[in-house]
């Protein structure tokens, strides 16, 4: 079958695409987006954390059939040009990114509670953060660049 | 053919900052933008998918294998069994008992019978329905310490089923004490679970072999046993690592390495295999479960006479890093305490559990726990603060340990336990809380009622870098150029980036060394020498110290190319702000203009000091490098009624010798903490007649953010004067100590005795 989406503003198409194909094979095997990551394919590890239509979610368990006409935005989309993203630069600057496969789907749950909650408590930070495994860091400085991101977005 | 398009890339982010200051990862932008390319994120074009079949039983006997129904499904371009495999068919990281794929018999449930590819991966899923295999099933061993002692098992190896038996006799064996505590703990199956799959890209060269392209932990090992399978010429098996989403040990061992190259080369295209999160638990090994029987003898002034133990390690079908397991779960048995007289015994031994073997905390975090636990009970008995006991038998620097090895560098022991008892402690509960912050958290299974909180330490001796002999070693080439008018350093070596920074520290090193600012790190391949593996804390101590001496050799290339040039030796030369210096201060040339289109180059290794194996009969022998000590205070509060732990705080004081990027330092110890309270309290693969009960994140539960509790960090530097810059290893002591300091927190509130870790539910409720 034939998908289209729109993907980080960018209409784009995807051909012969099988009927059981996820959302996140799409994006990462057709389209050359492998922003997005497969840690567990099993929607239990937050890795592959997309927005679509706006609203987090995991590009795993999306059916590539469901994205038709959606809007979609990846990793790949937080930085405008050269110019990262507050919640990725602070991911950078606080050392919240070791191996950095679970970073991507990190990004996108921050830069979203952010978008909803301008100044989360740790508490709400680690509440929406929950689904997103990490099991490098401990979480300390993942905790530390989300508070940062946040100040650094009030900011602006 | 080519390098595939999405292909290891070249770290050249050049962020100010060297030894002792904490620049950030150059691979940090490419990380936060998805651009870094993982070992799953490879592609080329026309390549094809690769898939494994693998057994469904523990222990069975192939009777029938057909694959050519397999290979006549559309998009199928090949389907390989033992019988294709072109070189020998096994391979292993200290015994070769491993088959690639299996032939007449399988040993575990998940090995590997046959491999193909496809032009889908779904296509490649379907397929492997159509490989048909009988098997004669037979009955598992998954007894270990039966497997060790009863000689009517079947064999499962042709040695039998021992792997290794170590003794080790120091002092009076049989001494007596006036106070003795004695337990048998058990610990269970851990995994490493990494985030980033098992995966690599296979592609075929014109030469007849293969470039492999792939997340390890160790190059050259992975090209010495895949070649021997491939019966090629080591030339003719490159390798290049990609991005690794973590390891911990699990990438020690092989997993697609042999079957992607065999796939390549039949058919002649690029192969990607990448596993998916089921098949990742079958293929990889995991950390030993142990059961250990302990005895501790001591005065009734609390300080030790004797330590008794036998230690029993579930090493599964294969031996993998079994026999270091015992070797090190045996020479740190004790822990970092003074024992004058001590009779200890591991087995290692072949079941039909799954294979067993690298963890971070390597056969140290078995009997940390045992011990720790024992220490613990030695106290109560004895009327002691349980910190106070610690410091009161803890080691220092000129102890003997068990080995009769004596510690020859700072072993600060006694001070990390007395930093970590004095950080501040929560303020206890008042009033109504939070639930968010009590056991059950949001589930809302508790208001305070029936919550109690407790306190706990855990202290832990690991041995740092390859040991009992072993040549252990890295190779690092170093060239030092002018690009664009300014001197540039480029460091290869073929040590693994597996996330806890090394490629960070290369520059550091690099731009200290050479005094100067622009540093890139090669992506790591097997066309420079042997870097040994990212695994044992050595990475740091080992390859650091082969960046150094490659370095100092630039260094020196260039003094000599200075003396040619101004016609004499410069006094006391040093490299700093792209210029050399002589002692008295006076800038002697322009590295820029003294190189001008030269480029110097050097390779240099750096070897650790010699070990010695431990004498068979007494375990007695010079066996490590260098241990690493840290220990953790936890605090937890319990809810009595449902059994549910809330780690409340988890500090830590570690010595690491010299800090070479402290915030990176900091980040190794929250994350191997992580682990530990992993271990104390959720994960648990399990095993039943050796089947895996939950291979899935939704059932092997690792922490998550709501898991973790804030923690202190208390990070000393007593340097090491046998290391380069005074380093010790860093990555493993956290993870071991942090799970005695649960278990006995969990105890301290609970009063139960709790001998086994995970600490489930059930073992609080008593139901």
């Amino acid at each position: 079958m034939r998908v289209n989406v729109t993907v980080n503003g960018e209409p784009r198409r995807a051909d012969n695409v099988w009927e059981g194909e996820s959302l996140l094979y799409v994006l990462r095997e057709r389209l050359g987006l492998p922003g997005s990551k497969n840690a567990c394919e099993q929607g239990e590890c937050g890795s592959c954390t997309v927005y679509v239509d706006g609203v987090p979610a995991g590009a795993c368990l999306v059916a590539a059939g469901q994205a038709e006409g959606r809007d979609v935005v990846t990793v790949e989309g937080l930085a405008e040009g050269d110019a990262l993203d507050p919640v990725q630069e602070s991911f950078v600057e606080q050392g919240a990114v070791q191996c950095g496969f679970c970073t991507p789907g990190l990004l996108v749950a921050a830069h979203d509670l952010i978008e909803r909650v301008p100044e989360p408590s740790d508490v709400e930070i680690r509440e929406a953060l929950a689904g997103n495994l990490c099991r490098c860091t401990g979480y300390e400085k993942i905790l530390d660049a989300v508070r940062d991101a946040a100040a650094k977005k009030a900011l602006r | 053919m080519s390098a595939p398009a999405r292909s290891p890339q070249e770290l050249q982010d050049t962020i100010a900052g060297g030894i002792g200051e904490s620049p950030l990862r150059p691979d940090g932008t490419l990380k936060v933008r998805g651009e870094f390319a993982y070992s799953s994120d490879l592609w080329h074009e026309d390549m094809l998918w690769g898939a494994t079949l693998r057994s469904p039983h523990p222990h069975a006997r192939i009777v029938r294998l057909d694959v050519s129904r397999a290979l006549a499904q559309p998009g199928v371009h090949a389907v390989l069994t033992h019988e294709d495999v072109p070189g020998e068919n096994v391979y292993g990281l200290k015994y070769q008992d491993t088959p690639a794929l299996a032939g007449d018999l399988v040993r575990y449930q998940g090995e590997p019978v046959a491999i193909l590819a496809a032009d889908h991966p779904e296509i490649a899923r379907q397929a492997l329905k159509e490989i048909v295999v009988e098997y004669d099933v037979l009955e598992p061993i998954t007894d270990p310490e039966r497997a060790a002692h009863d000689d009517t098992l079947p064999k499962l190896h042709p040695g039998g089923n021992l792997v290794r038996h170590q003794r080790i006799v120091k002092g009076d064996p049989a001494a007596t004490a006036d106070v003795v505590v004695s337990g048998v703990y058990e610990i269970g199956m851990q995994d490493q679970a990494f985030l980033g799959p098992e995966s690599g890209l296979a592609v075929p060269a014109e030469d007849g072999g293969v470039d492999l392209y792939l997340a390890t932990q160790w190059l050259h090992v992975d090209q010495r046993q895949t070649a021997k399978a491939l019966g090629l010429p080591l030339e003719k098996v490159r390798l290049t690592l990609s991005g690794v989403g973590g390891a911990f040990g699990g990438r020690e061992d092989l997993s697609m390495q042999i079957h992607s190259c065999m796939l390549a080369l039949r058919t002649g295209r690029p192969v990607k295999m990448s596993y998916n999160r089921l098949e990742s638990f079958f293929g990889h090994v995991h950390r030993h479960p142990a059961k250990m029987y302990y005895e501790h003898g001591a005065t009734k002034d609390g300080e030790l006479v004797y330590v008794r133990a036998k230690m029993y390690f579930d090493g599964g079908a294969y031996a993998s890093k079994t026999p270091v397991v015992v070797g090190n779960g045996t020479t740190l048995s004790v822990g970092p305490y003074n024992v004058p007289n001590a009779h200890i015994e591991g087995w290692g031994v072949y079941t039909n559990n799954p294979t067993c073997g690298a963890m971070r905390g390597l056969g140290a975090v078995q009997p940390t726990y045992a011990y720790e636990s024992q220490m613990d009970k030695l106290a109560a008995a004895l009327g002691l603060d349980p910190a106070e006991l610690r410091i009161r038998n803890a080691m220092s620097e000129g102890s003997t340990v068990v080995t009769g090895q004596v510690v020859d560098f700072p072993a600060p022991v006694a001070e990390l336990v007395q930093r970590v008892r004095d950080l501040p402690l929560p303020p206890e509960p008042t009033g109504e809380r939070d639930i968010r912050d009590l056991p059950g958290g949001a589930s809302n299974t508790t208001h305070g009622e029936g919550v109690v909180r407790g306190i706990g330490y855990g202290v832990t001796i690991k041995n740092i870098s390859y040991a009992e002999g072993l040549d252990d070693y890295s190779t690092a080439r170093v060239r030092l150029e002018v690009i664009g008018g300014e001197p540039v350093a480029l460091v290869h070596t073929a040590a693994a980036e597996v996330g806890q920074g090394l490629v960070t520290l290369q520059q550091q090193i690099a731009r200290t060394e050479l005094g100067l600012t622009r540093v890139s790190v090669h992506p790591a391949d097997t066309s420079v020498g042997d870097a040994g593996s990212s695994s044992a804390s050595r990475q740091t101590y080992v390859t650091g110290g082969a960046v150094r001496n490659a370095c100092r050799a630039v260094a020196d290339a260039v003094y000599a190319l200075a003396a040619l040039r101004l016609g004499r030796a410069v006094e006391g030369a040093t490299l700093a702000g792209g210029k050399i210096v002589a002692a008295d201060g006076e800038v002697v040339a322009d590295l820029a203009e003294l190189l001008g289109e030269t480029a110097v180059e050097e390779t240099r290794e750096f070897h650790h000091r010699k070990t010695y194996p431990l004498d068979p009969e007494t375990g007695q022998g010079d066996a490590h490098v260098q241990y690493g000590f840290s220990a953790h205070r936890a605090v937890v509060d319990v809810d009595l009624d449902l059994g549910l732990v809330k780690v409340v705080q988890l500090d830590c004081a570690q010595d690491v010798g010299k800090a070479m990027n402290p915030d990176a330092v900091v980040a190794q110890i929250q994350g191997g903490s992580a682990q530990g309270l992993g271990l104390a309290v959720m994960e648990e693969i399990l095993v039943k007649d050796g089947k895996v009960r939950n291979p899935s994140f939704t059932d092997y539960l690792i922490p998550t953010i709501l898991d973790m509790p804030p923690m202190r960090v208390d990070v000393l530097e007593r340097p090491d004067p046998h290391a380069p810059y005074g380093v010790r290893g860093v990555g493993e002591p956290p993870t071991i100590s942090a799970t005695p300091a649960i278990a006995n927190a969990i105890r301290a509130a609970t009063g139960l005795e709790l001998p086994r870790v995970p600490i489930r539910p059930e073992h609080i409720t008593g139901t």
